[in-house]
């Protein structure tokens, strides 16, 4: 028997949740389940935030330039700033699972890395318009 | 006689959906979002300026006298809010098994959801 075989692992059945915080999921299960948490985050922030600065941005002149600042509050940019990366993580995750549905990378090495794929883009992302949000540029 | 409707050893067969349009709504509406989305940020990003009219003009604009900018925002949400629904609908019935709460939940979401396409839709039309 291999060693991995033979070692004791720690058995999960019907997850609590002082297990959920030692337990070590793939990149594939972090993905997964910040798919469905920024999914839930974005249901509750669209008619809170999104839309209200939605209509901010397209109504006038006046409303766009106002945004400016409603965003010189650092707690108004945090919030933007998880609404992005919110929204990059579903975005980014949700191609990722479209292509496996074709049947496309199923397989254990190539799901693990597209699942990395999804983490280095969608981050990536964030810190570029998170950059942006905060005046780097 | 039982054993011939039965799929396997367990599963009985019986005339329900299993599914399989929430499965097929929740992609097909992803990619019309996802397309939506890039049309949108290239539309703007490619611009010259990104100023407000160009950002306004992606939803405004007419083709002869069809509003195009506003139908396609406006199909686009559409498929956000069905989307929403089969994805929020699948949280509740992963976590939540009690069935009382989990219709009360269940409407909860519609009419967020019935609420927020009406608030866009009010925003939008009134361009």
């Amino acid at each position: 028997m291999s060693d991995s075989a033979s070692k004791q692992r720690p058995q999960y059945r019907n997850i609590s949740v002082p297990q959920i915080l030692r337990y070590h999921l793939p990149l594939a299960g972090k993905s997964s389940i910040l798919h469905r948490v920024s999914g839930a985050l974005l249901f509750l922030a669209l008619p809170l935030v999104i839309l209200p600065l939605f209509a901010l941005s397209v109504t006038s002149a006046e409303s766009y330039a106002s945004i400016q600042g409603w965003l010189a509050n650092p707690l108004c940019k945090l919030v933007v700033l998880v609404l992005i990366w919110g929204f990059l993580h579903h975005f980014c995750a949700g191609i990722r699972y479209l292509i496996l549905d074709l049947h496309i990378g199923n397989d254990k090495v190539t799901a693990q890395k597209s699942a990395g794929l999804v983490f280095g883009v969608s981050l990536a992302l964030t810190v570029i318009f998170g950059l942006k949000l905060f005046g780097a540029w | 006689m039982a054993t011939q409707e039965r799929l396997g050893t367990k599963r009985l067969v019986v005339g329900a959906h299993y599914g399989t349009l929430d499965f097929i709504v929740q992609r097909c509406t992803a990619v019309i979002m996802a397309v939506y989305t890039l049309v949108l940020f290239f539309g703007f990003v490619f611009s010259s300026g990104m100023s407000f009219e160009v950002w306004q003009n992606l939803f405004t604009f007419h083709l002869g006298a069809l509003p195009v900018g506003q139908l396609l925002a406006t199909l686009a949400f559409l498929s956000l809010a069905w989307h929403a629904w089969v994805g929020v609908r699948d949280i509740w019935m992963d976590y939540v098994h009690a069935d009382g709460l989990r219709l009360l939940l269940q409407v909860l979401t519609l009419l967020w959801l019935v609420g927020t396409v009406v608030y866009f839709a009010k925003i939008l039309w009134s361009l």
